[in-house]
C-alpha cells in the first residue's frame, strides 16, 4: 500500500513537470524566440496584451493544457461508460457533432453581422454532443459488439462532417476562412476571455467529475454489481453523459474537433500509473491530457514554421497508433466481443 | 419474524413488463440456502435477476428483512444483501483485492478511499474463501476458479445478510465447484447467511440446498425440502426427460437402456458389475443382470440399464425362485459375462449360475 502511494505521488510529480516544462517551452519557442530570462520579466512585469507573450501565446498555451485535460477526462468517462477502451469524443462522432452545430450556428449569425458570444458557442456545441450522443446511445441498444459501435461513431462523425462542410461552402467568403481553420481543430486566436470561460466550465465539470470517482469505479465492475453496490443506475448515467458531453463540447467550441487525444492520453495514463481507479486517473488524465495537447501543438506550431499544421493533424499521429494497438491488444486478448 | 430474511409476495417476473413467470411465493430464512433448479431457459435466473431488482417487477413485492425492497433505497439494500451474478466483470488493471474491495462500497465515504479497518475486512474476506495469496495478482489474469472465489469475496465484503448466487459453479471444474460450494456451506453455517442461488448441477444441488425450487416455463411447478423434492420420478418429469434416467439417492445419471431381448448374461453383485453394464449400454448391447439383492450398491445402475434384472429382496440369501428365473434368462441369451469375483453364502447361487454357464461354453 505505502509502495502505491508512493508510486502515485512520483507519477503526479512528474506529470507536473512535464506539463510546467511544456507550458515554458510552448511560451518561449516559436516564430519569435524568447529566452525564459525574458519570459519570466513579461510574466513579473506588467500585463501587456498586446505583445506576443501576453497576448497570443500565454492565451493559446493555457487553452492547449485546460481543453487537452478536459478531452482526456471527456475520453476516460466514454471508455468507462462504454466499458471499452477505444471510446473517446471523437472516434464516437460526439466531437463532429459538435462542429456541425456549431458551424451553423456560426454560418447563421455571421452572414448577419451578429457577433456570438463564446458561451453561445458552447451551448451550440453542447446540444451537438447531446445530439449525436443520443444516436450513439440508441445504437447501442441494438449493437451489442463494442467494434461495431465504434464503427457507427465514426459513421456519425463523417455524416455530421459532410453537412459541415456542406455548410462551409455556402458560407460568405470572409467567414470560411476562420470556419475552415476552426473546423480542422486548432487552437490559435485563443483569446483571455476564452481562457477565462473554458476554466470556469472545465473547472467545475471536472470537480463534478471528480466527485463521481466512487461510482465510476464501481461501473467499472459493470452494471449489475454497481447497482448491487447502491450506485443509482440512471442518474449515475445521466451525469456521466452530460459531464463528458460538457468537456467535448467545451472543446470542441473553442478549438473545433480534435482527434484521439480522448482514447490515448487516459491509455498512457492507466499505463504510467497501472491502476484505473477513478480517484487517481480522473486528476492524472487531466494532466496527461494537458501535456499530450501541450506537446502536439508545441509542434503543431513549431515544426513548419511559420505554417501552423491544424493540432487534429498531429494527436492524430501520435494518438492513432494508441488506438490501434488498443484494437488489436483486445482481440488477441480475448477474440473480439465484448 | 422467526428469521425470514427474504420473501416473494405473489411475484410476477419477465422482460418489458410481459409477465413470463406468474404467482411466485418464496420464503427465505437466516442460515438457509434455497437453490433454483429447473430446465435451461425456464426463467431461474430471471427471478434472481428480479429479486435483485435488475429487473423490473412485472407483480408483487419482495421483501428485505420484512420490508419491501421497492421503498428501501440503494444504500440500504446494498447493506443488507450481495450478490454473485453471471455477468463477465473484467475490469481492467485491477488486482483481485481490488475487486474484493470494491464490495465495501456501501460503507465508505465521498471518494471511496479504503480505511484501513476497511482493509482488514477486505483481507478476512479473501482469507475465507482461501484466496489470500491472490490478492496482488491481476483480476484478468486468475483462472475461472479463482475468479468466483474473489468474486465471492466481494459480495461477502459488503456483509451481507442475504447472498443472491446464479449458477456459480458454471464454467468450474469439479474441484473448483466442490470448494466453491464447500465454501458457502461454510459462510452459511457460520454466518447464518440466507443464500438464494440457482444451480445446474442436480447432484450438487441435492446435496447443499435445503430448500429446493423448481422453476419450469411460466410457473414455480414445485418446492419443498430438498428430500421431497428429489425423488427420481419428478426429477425426470421436471426436465422432461425422456431418454435415460436419473437417480435421486446417489444423484446420478443414466443413458437410456439399449432397446431389445437380451443378448448378454451378466452375473454381477457388489458393484463389480457397474463398470460393464456401461460398456454393455455404450456398445448399445441388451443384457440381463443377475441375480442382485434389492439392496445391492449395484442395483440401481442395473435396473436403469438392463433389458431386465433378477432380482432377491434385500437382506436374502438368493433363493431357488430367483435362481430359476436367472436361469431361464441365462439360457436366452448368447454370453454371459461374471466380473463378480467374491462369493459367500449370501450369492452361492450366483457361482452355480458361473458353473452352469461355463459348462454351456458361454462364459467369456
Amino acid at each position: 500500500m505505502k509502495n502505491l502511494t508512493r508510486r502515485y505521488c512520483l507519477c503526479f510529480i512528474l506529470l507536473a513537470a512535464l506539463v510546467l516544462a511544456l507550458l515554458v517551452w510552448n511560451v518561449t519557442a516559436g516564430s519569435v524566440d524568447f529566452t525564459s530570462g525574458e519570459l519570466l520579466a513579461a510574466l513579473l512585469g506588467p500585463r501587456d496584451e498586446a505583445g506576443i507573450i501576453w497576448g497570443i501565446r500565454l492565451p493559446r498555451v493555457l487553452a492547449a493544457a485546460v481543453l487537452g485535460g478536459a478531452l482526456s477526462v471527456s475520453g476516460f468517462l466514454l471508455q468507462t461508460f462504454f466499458a471499452n477502451p477505444i471510446a473517446g469524443p471523437f472516434v464516437l462522432g460526439i466531437s463532429s457533432g459538435a462542429k456541425l452545430t456549431v458551424s451553423l450556428v456560426m454560418v447563421g449569425f455571421l452572414s448577419r453581422g451578429i457577433v456570438i458570444s463564446s458561451a453561445a458557442l458552447i451551448v451550440a456545441a453542447f446540444i451537438g454532443s447531446m445530439v449525436s450522443m443520443g444516436f450513439i446511445l440508441l445504437l447501442s441498444r441494438r449493437v451489442r459488439q463494442m467494434s461495431m459501435l465504434v464503427v457507427s461513431g465514426v459513421m456519425i462523425g463523417y455524416i455530421c462532417s459532410a453537412v459541415t462542410d456542406f455548410v462551409v461552402t455556402f458560407a460568405d467568403d470572409s467567414n470560411i476562412v476562420n470556419l475552415r481553420n476552426w473546423s480542422l481543430g486548432s487552437f490559435s486566436g485563443t483569446s483571455w476571455e476564452n481562457v477565462r470561460l473554458m476554466v470556469v466550465v472545465v473547472g467545475v465539470s471536472l470537480g463534478l467529475t471528480f466527485l463521481l470517482s466512487k461510482p465510476i469505479g464501481a461501473y467499472q465492475m459493470g452494471e449489475v454489481y454497481a447497482q448491487n453496490m447502491g450506485v443509482d443506475i440512471k442518474r449515475f448515467r445521466v451525469e456521466l453523459i452530460l459531464l463528458s458531453s460538457v468537456l467535448s463540447a467545451c472543446v470542441t467550441a473553442f478549438a473545433g474537433p480534435i482527434s484521439f487525444v480522448g482514447i490515448a492520453a487516459p491509455h498512457l495514463i492507466k499505463g504510467l500509473f497501472r491502476t484505473a481507479k477513478p480517484v487517481v486517473i480522473i486528476p492524472a488524465c487531466f494532466l496527461g491530457g494537458a501535456a499530450f495537447c501541450l506537446g502536439c501543438d508545441l509542434i503543431a506550431r513549431t515544426a513548419f514554421a511559420p505554417r501552423d499544421m491544424s493540432i487534429s493533424t498531429v494527436t492524430a499521429v501520435f494518438g492513432a497508433p494508441v488506438v490501434l494497438y488498443l484494437m488489436a491488444a483486445r482481440r488477441g486478448g480475448r477474440g473480439g466481443a465484448a | 419474524m422467526s428469521g425470514i430474511r427474504l420473501q416473494a409476495r405473489d411475484l410476477s417476473v419477465g422482460y418489458g413488463g410481459r409477465a413470463l413467470i406468474h404467482g411466485i411465493e418464496l420464503t427465505l430464512r437466516r442460515g438457509e440456502i434455497m437453490t433454483l433448479i429447473g430446465p435451461n431457459g425456464a426463467g431461474k435466473s430471471t427471478i434472481l435477476k428480479s429479486v435483485i431488482r435488475q429487473l423490473e417487477l412485472v407483480g408483487g413485492a419482495v421483501c428485505l428483512n420484512g420490508r419491501d425492497m421497492a421503498r428501501l433505497t440503494d444504500r440500504e439494500i446494498s447493506r443488507q444483501l450481495s450478490v454473485l451474478m453471471t455477468a463477465h466483470v473484467r475490469p481492467e488493471l485491477m488486482t483481485c483485492f481490488d475487486v474484493a474491495a470494491t464490495g465495501r462500497y456501501p460503507y465508505t465515504g465521498r471518494l471511496g478511499i479504503l480505511t484501513r479497518e476497511d482493509r482488514e475486512k477486505v483481507e478476512q474476506c479473501l482469507a475465507l474463501v482461501h484466496a489470500a495469496d491472490l490478492a496482488d495478482q491481476d483480476f484478468s489474469c486468475v483462472s475461472d476458479g479463482q475468479r468466483q472465489r474473489v468474486l465471492l469475496a466481494r459480495a461477502l465484503c459488503q456483509e451481507p445478510e442475504v447472498l443472491v448466487l446464479d449458477e456459480p459453479t458454471s464454467f468450474l471444474d469439479i474441484r473448483h465447484k466442490l470448494e466453491l460450494l464447500a465454501i458457502l456451506k461454510d459462510m452459511v453455517r457460520q454466518r447464518r447467511l440466507a443464500v438464494l442461488m440457482s444451480l445446474h448441477e442436480l447432484d450438487l444441488a441435492q446435496k447443499i440446498s435445503d430448500w429446493v425450487v423448481c422453476v419450469r416455463g411460466d410457473e414455480i411447478a414445485r418446492q419443498g425440502p430438498t428430500e421431497e423434492i428429489f425423488t427420481s420420478d419428478y426429477i425426470m418429469d421436471l426436465y422432461g426427460a425422456a431418454r435415460g434416467s436419473y437417480n435421486a439417492l446417489f444423484g446420478s445419471l443414466e443413458l437410456e437402456r439399449a432397446a431389445g431381448d437380451p443378448e448378454v448374461f451378466v452375473i454381477g453383485g457388489g458393484g463389480a458389475g457397474i463398470p460393464v453394464y456401461r460398456r454393455l449400454q455404450r456398445q448399445g448391447a441388451p443384457f440381463a443382470a443377475g441375480v442382485l439383492g434389492e439392496n445391492d450398491v449395484e442395483f440401481p445402475v442395473a435396473r436403469a440399464l438392463a433389458a431386465e434384472v433378477v432380482s432377491e429382496k434385500p437382506f436374502r440369501s438368493v433363493g431357488e425362485e430367483a435362481f430359476r428365473r436367472a436361469r431361464a434368462v441365462m439360457d436366452r441369451c448368447k454370453r454371459v459375462l461374471c466380473p463378480l469375483e467374491s462369493f459367500g453364502p449370501m450369492n452361492e447361487k450366483n457361482r452355480l449360475l458361473r458353473e452352469l454357464a461355463r459348462e454351456a461354453g458361454k462364459l467369456e
